[in-house]
């Protein structure tokens, strides 16, 4: 099957001049909100002191080398992994103290896709899609016609009946969409969706992901290491009309689309595309070029 | 340094026994609140009950074959043959017909299920079940801890009852003694303490199974070689867990039944 979809490969955008700082206000009603949140296992804290906010509509950009607490800063916000300090708020419910019992409702209006998928091997692509609402006892017929139209918003209908196994890896990413989007989620977590995909493949997934932002305007935190995807995400939208993505006008970035920076877990920036180009911080410039 | 070590070692086993006795208990509770997941039960219950028949049914045949070997030379010394089928009923049915099942299905059971909730833990899969807002010890221990429960039980019966077989097998075409002595002996020499002492032992060791599987699956650490690990625990310390309640319980068994 081709991974490859009918849109253009976007260049190594860079983005131009913008007219005004667009770093990221204080938010009056976050959807996800880090205060002061800090974590360690049997050693040295893998993150400390990170606050942040993700604002409705806001998609944040999380930068940062390989193995600098990004996975595990995504999974402290769906309350996967409990922090050792500080507050994380989801919906506005302070979840670092929350009963796992409690915690499951609430997960059910996040998605979060996994950096290799995390698809149910036992299960067939429709199965796999289709999780929760299966728990949820909905019709048969009503699951078929959601996934269908889930696994047609990652261009994979034909794989409906296969099981992960006889799908490529970026397929089971595309897969591990539909399953997070089904549900129209509240919160989008992608885990390096495109992380060990090849460039045409990873082009199609950040495609997908800036589809979902910018036709249903779901916020979400996006884990990369890959300074070509976060910029083509700041620079390009997604064109409903011809089905594709296409670049913004030259100077223009996506105002709703931000970075954060991790260095050793700590979070050293927070901001615009143009404030991280900007930026003197020896390891934001190093990381840039 | 030394003392380092053993706080150290002394900590992790309290931290281990008390991880432990928080999931077994939360599986168990499981099964009185919904969502139940009978479907996975059943499934469950096939593959512990149903696959781990060839094993159980060759394994109490030919163990009470050899009991009857052993005890025919040991008997025949005080003439006392006739009791072979006696010996060979009660020491089945009262210790090696559970304590062997429970063996043989914890090699086949605790080792798969440790390593199937073990590679679903390195591959993110139960955390995406997490993520889904599913409870995956509702989903994936409790159904296997009643199905291996239930399972064992009937698992024991099937033993015990192969076991006389291998036993009466081995009395009559190999020792050429009176087949209908053999049974009537195996039959009137059994009380209900002692079907109710085989009985309820297969219900620990059911239970010590399918937490101990579960538990070194789902705690499991470093990719495919923690899955290995997780499988040796959980095979190895069910294994012994098994034949130390096998003990504990004959123990209070007999006291009970003695004090009737």
């Amino acid at each position: 099957m081709n991974e490859t979809s009918a849109s253009a490969q976007p260049g190594p955008a860079q983005p131009g001049p913008m007219p005004q700082n667009t770093a990221p206000a204080a938010i009056a009603n976050p959807i996800v909100a880090f205060r002061n949140v800090a974590i360690a296992f049997d050693g040295p804290p893998v993150l400390q002191d990170i606050s942040f906010s993700v604002g409705p509509e806001e998609t944040r950009i999380l930068l940062g080398p390989a193995g600098v607490g990004k996975s595990v800063l995504l999974k402290l916000t769906n309350g996967l992994l409990r922090p050792d300090q500080g507050s994380i708020l989801l919906f506005g419910n302070e979840i670092t103290t929350m009963p796992e019992q409690k915690l499951f409702p609430l997960r059910t209006r996040t998605g979060m896709v996994f950096q290799e998928g995390a698809l149910f091997d036992s299960l067939t692509v429709r199965d796999n899609v289709a999780y929760q609402l299966i728990g949820e006892r909905v019709p048969d017929d009503e699951i078929d016609r959601r996934v269908r139209d889930a696994l047609r918003f990652v261009e994979l209908e034909e794989t409906f009946s296969l099981y992960p196994a006889s799908l490529s890896g970026g397929m089971r990413r595309r897969v591990a969409i539909a399953r997070a989007l089904i549900r129209q989620p509240e919160l989008l977590l992608y885990d390096s969706p495109t992380g060990g995909l090849d460039p045409v493949t990873s082009t199609t997934i950040i495609e997908l992901v800036m589809k979902e932002r910018d036709v249903y305007r779901t916020p979400s935190i996006l884990v990369t290491h890959r300074l070509q995807d976060a910029f083509t995400l700041c620079t390009h939208r997604f064109d409903a009309e011809q089905g594709r993505m296409v670049p913004l006008p030259k100077g223009q970035t996506d105002p709703n689309t931000t970075f954060l920076m991790l260095e050793e877990g700590r979070l050293i920036f927070d901001g615009s595309i143009h404030d991280l180009v900007r930026s003197q911080n020896p390891f934001v410039r190093e990381f840039l070029e | 340094m030394a003392l380092d070590t053993v706080d150290r070692t002394a900590k992790q086993l309290v931290h281990t026994v008390q991880d432990y006795s928080l999931f077994a208990y939360r599986a168990a509770m499981n099964l009185f609140r919904p969502p139940r997941y009978w479907p996975e039960f059943l499934v469950q219950a096939d593959i512990i009950g149903w696959g781990s028949t060839s094993i159980v049914l060759l394994s109490g045949f030919f163990t009470g074959g050899v009991l009857a070997l052993q005890s025919a030379a040991t008997l025949s010394a005080f003439g006392a043959t006739a009791i072979t089928g006696r010996f060979v009923s009660l020491t089945m049915i009262r210790e090696l017909g559970p304590v062997l099942t429970g063996v043989m299905v914890s090699g086949r059971n605790a080792s798969s299920m440790a390593s199937e909730l073990g590679s679903m833990v390195v591959t993110e899969q139960i955390d995406a079940m997490r993520a889904l807002g599913v409870d995956p010890i509702r989903k994936l221990v409790t159904p296997r801890l009643f199905a291996c429960i239930s399972m064992l039980f009937f698992l024991t019966i099937l033993a015990d009852a192969f076991g006389i077989l291998g036993g009466s097998f081995v009395t009559i075409f190999m020792n050429h003694q009176d087949g209908t002595q053999y049974f009537s002996t195996a039959w009137e020499s059994l009380r209900y303490p002692d079907v109710i002492q085989g009985l309820v032992k297969p219900l620990f060791s059911g239970f010590i199974i399918a937490s101990i599987g579960c538990f070194y699956g789902m705690r499991t650490s470093g990719g495919t070689e923690g899955v290995g690990r997780s499988t040796i625990d959980a095979v190895v310390i069910s294994s012994v867990l098994i034949i130390v309640a096998d003990f504990l319980l004959t123990q209070v068994l007999l006291s009970l039944f003695s004090s009737l």
